[in-house]
């Protein structure tokens, strides 16, 4: 039995409306990968990484994760997938982990409820089992002591690391990032970053899309460049950020590196 | 900065600034009350009538009525409200179709004659229940009181719905694209994430719509519920102090709304948690202890 990966895009398109933002993406992810995603504004990055836990549906293609199909089941038929229901999508993503780059933290709830909301929600845990998990997590990423607090009492950096022990919280197999640190105070990337490269650290299997181009250097076993709605180059971050072959890619980052 | 500033400096006397205009929308408010007490006071207005039947039985049973209207009223109109608006939303266009023609005739209608229709439903379907188990002639189970709460709610909830919706619409996309991507399932979505952030939203205009709601129920004594109008009406009808009565529902009407005002102000103080960086400000009643408090540490 050959090793699956533990994502697996097939053909990904994408249209919003007449806009073509995917034009069939194959991406595969294996267990325990860090997959940084670059590109320009615009070339389908983020819609990428929604397509994945299905916040944003595919026009066409697949997105396995594990042994699931997202956005279906299997049927006794191998060669036919059924459609199913906004719920058991909705089962399908608590094993899917997001961030977002404005952290759509519950301003509603504190940090501690926050983290707690989903796993006694969805996973039926009880507030002693769930409060003691969220009371590690926030450890982990150094806010212990505001478990109380709402999010706007917050700094940016530390919303987001809240935002990153919320979705640890659910324990993902998988942790997608939507440019987790574009909406930060440049003084205030780094604790957020360096969360993440614990995680990375951790054996995490991590997609994360970026324009911390050093973040990706350090941290990511493969690089994907996106334009234009495909990938256009991959390889480590040696071959993608210190040898690009491609001359978009090599436009893009003469760009950023400036 | 200059040299001369640093050396000679002038001590300046501060004028405030003259408000004329308050001055004088104060005496011309001031002339105006004068106006209107001296000619309620010079009317033949007997004021001891008003104090007597202030408390009299069908006046105070009335003005439960009328209590009992609006609170039944509303709930059915917030509860109708808060499941159009999500209807409305729905991507299932047969759901949100029903939601949207449910707006369109309640708000499309006065709700006079939705009174009226309701009051004489029985001429469309004699008979209401189900078949062979419950079963009752429609003029007995339409009393005035369930006619006018059945018009009187639902036509608020075409109303409420509107307002809910426009909360839900306040509610930044990203809360419920976290929800999801959490794997909250939809309902769960809309009733943890959505609809707690969209009451900042809603209260406002349901605290109004409730105040709005006490005065409407006075529409109900078309129908001959007794609400404490058409009480006040019985009473004058027969003792012909048109004036006295009017005033004695005039002040009960009152009554109830500055008591709704304070309820309303508590219940959006409550659904401002965590919208501000900021401590909530003192409610007057805590102004009023730190007030006093305060003092006395001082002291």
């Amino acid at each position: 039995m050959s090793i699956q990966p533990l994502v697996q895009l097939e053909s990904i398109t994408k249209n919003f409306g007449p806009n073509e933002v995917l034009k069939g993406v194959d991406l595969e992810v294996s267990s325990g990968e860090v997959v940084c995603i670059l590109g320009p504004s615009g070339s389908g990055k983020s819609t990428l990484l929604r397509c994945i836990n299905f916040i944003e549906q595919p026009t066409s293609g697949l997105v396995f994760v594990g042994d699931e199909v997202i956005g279906h089941r299997r049927t006794e038929d191998p060669e036919v997938l059924q459609q199913v229901h906004e719920n058991a999508i909705a089962r399908q993503r608590s094993e899917i982990g997001m961030v977002f780059q404005r952290f759509n933290l519950f301003p509603h709830m504190t940090v501690l409820e926050n983290i707690t909301h989903a796993p006694r929600l969805v996973r039926g845990h009880s507030a002693a089992v769930a409060n003691e998990a969220a009371m590690a997590l926030l450890e982990k990423v150094g806010l212990a002591d505001r478990a109380a607090a709402y999010p706007r009492q917050l700094s940016g950096g530390q919303q987001q690391r809240v935002a990153i022990a919320r979705a640890l919280a659910m324990e993902p197999r998988l942790m997608l990032f939507d440019e987790p640190t574009s909406a930060l105070d440049p003084e205030l990337v780094g604790e957020v970053l360096k969360v993440m490269k614990e995680l990375a650290a951790g054996g995490l299997t991590m997609i994360v899309v970026t324009h911390e181009i050093g973040f990706a250097r350090e941290v990511a076993d493969r690089v994907v460049f996106m334009d234009g709605g495909v990938i256009v180059e991959q390889g480590s971050p040696a071959e993608v950020i210190g040898n690009p072959q491609n001359p978009r890619t090599r436009a893009f980052l003469s760009r950023v590196l400036k | 900065m200059t040299p001369t500033q640093a050396t000679a400096r002038i001590t300046y006397r501060i004028v405030p600034v003259k408000h004329w205009a308050r001055w004088i929308a104060a005496i011309a408010t001031a002339a105006v009350l004068v106006w209107i007490v001296a000619s309620f006071a010079g009317a033949q207005i007997d004021w001891p009538t008003v104090g007597e039947y202030f408390t009299f039985p069908a006046i105070v049973s009335g003005m439960g009525i009328t209590v009992a209207l609006t609170v039944v009223s509303m709930l059915i109109g917030i509860a109708l409200g808060v499941l159009v608006a999500v209807m409305r939303l729905s991507s299932n266009p047969v759901v949100s179709g029903i939601a949207w023609i449910y707006v369109w005739f309640f708000r499309g209608t006065p709700v006079y004659l939705q009174l009226l229709l309701w009051f004489n439903i029985a001429l469309v379907f004699p008979v209401v229940g189900i078949p062979g188990l419950i079963e009752g002639r429609t003029v007995d189970v339409v009393s005035p009181f369930v006619a006018a709460i059945l018009g009187l709610g639902l036509n608020q909830g075409a109303y409420t719905s509107e307002v809910v919706r426009a909360g839900i619409l306040s509610v930044d996309e990203g809360q419920g694209e976290a929800a999801k991507a959490l794997g909250l399932p939809g309902t769960a979505t809309m009733r943890t994430v959505v609809l707690p952030q969209a009451m900042r939203v809603i209260l406002p205009p349901i605290g109004n719509e409730t105040i709005g709601m006490l005065k409407t129920t006075s529409l109900a004594s078309a129908i001959g519920a007794s609400e404490v109008l058409n009480e006040a009406q019985h009473v004058y009808l027969v003792n012909n102090m048109i004036m006295e009565l009017l005033i004695v529902s005039g002040i009960w009407y009152l009554l109830a709304v500055s008591v709704l005002s304070v309820i309303q102000y508590y219940v959006e103080r409550r659904f401002a948690k965590g919208s501000s960086s900021k401590a909530l400000p003192l409610t007057p009643w805590q102004k009023v202890v730190w007030f006093f408090t305060s003092r006395r540490s001082v002291a």
